[in-house]
């Protein structure tokens, strides 16, 4: 039934998604993108992450309530953004914020029609970053991101089950050069496409530092980490979602990859740090 | 399990490996080198409560690193590495060269902490320590390919390395040996301080 949602649940939803898009277009005017976008509110909650919180045992943590994008920011979307922020241009972006392959994709084949659907990638965390500021917002924890993530359709929490860890695992391997329009079914929490479209920038990825390997006692490199909690691993069976640890752990903030996107997220209460 | 294991264990690795130098260029008239740090739009207070931009350092160039006051073990070894480094200079090296320490820890690390510990540890007058909002720390720590994590105990696990800015804020290399100076990058530290000063 929900199985085979990469294929067929993406084109029954493009119906009312462009209807929906086109709403989207239409705030979007010289200021920023704020209205338009759909957030959806996220309830606080205990998270069993696949990364230790440092402590014996792996204790859960906590997640704060919050607000996610439902869906992952578009092409169209991220080009009404450098509309407004000419600064974020493939040609004004300094090199300490992207790389050479940042938004590519607007220079190739492709047209702006097949494109504007479709998240976009080839962006910058540095980029990321300055988008969601321009919707006041920001880009999720890790925590924030696995906790969503853990959801299908009917489930908060659907990580357990064989059957949904080896769908969301096909994705992974079928490598693709373009992407799918957004619009998966909705998780849980009314979120799409957290799987199987693109990987997605985190606000702290260079936070999963992973040191079971690196933390043997007696070896000099324990010294370049602090802390008395060794960062761990947990749950190795959660293979998907280890390999996007592994990859967000690689990058810089000026890197971009083809199939790295993001979405945003804001804070349900006031309190910025 | 292995491969994943060992590609996280090799990016870690990678991390490590000594930034490329690049020839400190004397320092152009206003626009600053597409490569340099100083575009950040950062703000930061130091330990007087003094505000000021990550682009006021620039004409100098910056030993810099981040910390955070209540880690018990590495930290202490990272001022002590830093000022180790510093004072392997001769003395005009020493007044050309800024010594910067950022908090990954604003919530509990305010003025007042960091005073005291640039009190405490009887830190001259090049240095400073500062604090940002956490958003910039992020951001600070991203272009300085530093990473660090809180952790559920409120200590931060992070990587501990000393990066060299140039009088523009371009990164010239950086170091992970701590306990002791690194004589390779002290030799750069020497040359990029005599450009400067030239």
């Amino acid at each position: 039934m929900m199985r085979h949602r990469r294929i067929a649940g993406r084109q029954q939803a493009a119906a009312w998604l462009l209807a929906v898009s086109l709403a989207a277009a239409g705030g979007a005017v010289a200021g920023d993108t704020a209205q338009a976008v759909e957030y959806v509110a996220v309830p606080a909650g205990l998270l069993t992450s696949v990364l230790s919180g440092g402590s014996a045992g792996n204790l859960p943590v906590k997640v704060n309530p919050f607000a996610m994008r439902s869906e992952p920011v578009t092409n169209r979307e991220f080009q009404a953004f450098l509309a407004a922020h000419p600064e974020w241009q493939r040609s004004e972006a300094p090199p300490i914020f992207v790389s050479p392959n940042y938004l590519r994709q607007f220079s190739g084949p492709e047209s702006a029609a097949a494109l504007a659907r479709q998240p976009v990638t080839n962006v910058s965390w540095f980029a990321a970053q300055a988008y969601c500021e321009s919707e006041n917002a920001r880009l999720p924890t890790w925590y924030e991101w696995e906790y969503v993530a853990a959801a299908d359709e009917r489930r908060r929490d659907a990580r357990k089950d064989p059957a949904w860890r080896a769908r969301i695992l096909a994705w992974y391997a079928h490598p693709s050069s373009s992407h799918a329009s957004i619009g998966g079914k909705a998780n849980a929490y009314g979120v799409r496409d957290m799987h199987g479209l693109i990987w997605e920038w985190v606000d702290d990825f260079n936070a999963l530092l992973v040191s079971a390997d690196s933390r043997d006692q007696g070896d000099p490199e324990k010294l370049q980490y602090c802390g008395a909690g060794a960062i761990s691993l947990q749950d190795r069976e959660n293979f998907a979602v280890l390999m996007r640890v592994a990859l967000l752990s690689a990058l810089k903030g000026n890197d971009s990859t083809n199939d790295l996107g993001f979405r945003c997220v804001r804070n349900a209460n006031k309190e910025e740090q | 399990m292995k491969p994943i294991s060992r590609f996280i264990l090799s990016a870690v690795l990678l991390c490590g490996a000594l930034t490329a130098a690049v020839p400190a260029q004397a320092a152009a008239a206003e626009a600053l080198p597409a490569t340099s740090l100083y575009q950040l739009p950062v703000k930061l207070s130091n330990q007087d409560g003094k505000a000021f931009r990550l682009s006021e350092l620039r004409g100098k160039p910056v030993l810099v690193s981040m910390f955070y006051n209540s880690c018990e073990f590495v930290c202490p070894m990272l001022i002590d590495t830093m000022r180790m480094t510093q004072q392997a200079l001769d003395q005009p090296s020493r007044d050309q060269l800024a010594m910067l320490l950022v908090t990954f820890d604003p919530a509990r690390d305010d003025v007042k902490a960091l005073h005291t510990i640039a009190h405490q540890r009887e830190l001259d007058k090049q240095w400073t320590l500062a604090r940002s909002d956490a958003a910039s720390v992020r951001k600070l720590a991203a272009s300085l390919d530093i990473q660090y994590r809180k952790l559920q105990d409120g200590q931060f696990n992070h990587t501990t390395v000393l990066v060299l800015l140039d009088g523009e804020g371009r990164v010239v290399g950086s170091t992970r040996k701590m306990g002791a100076v690194d004589p390779e990058f002290l030799q750069l530290l020497r040359t990029t301080v005599g450009v400067t000063a030239k």
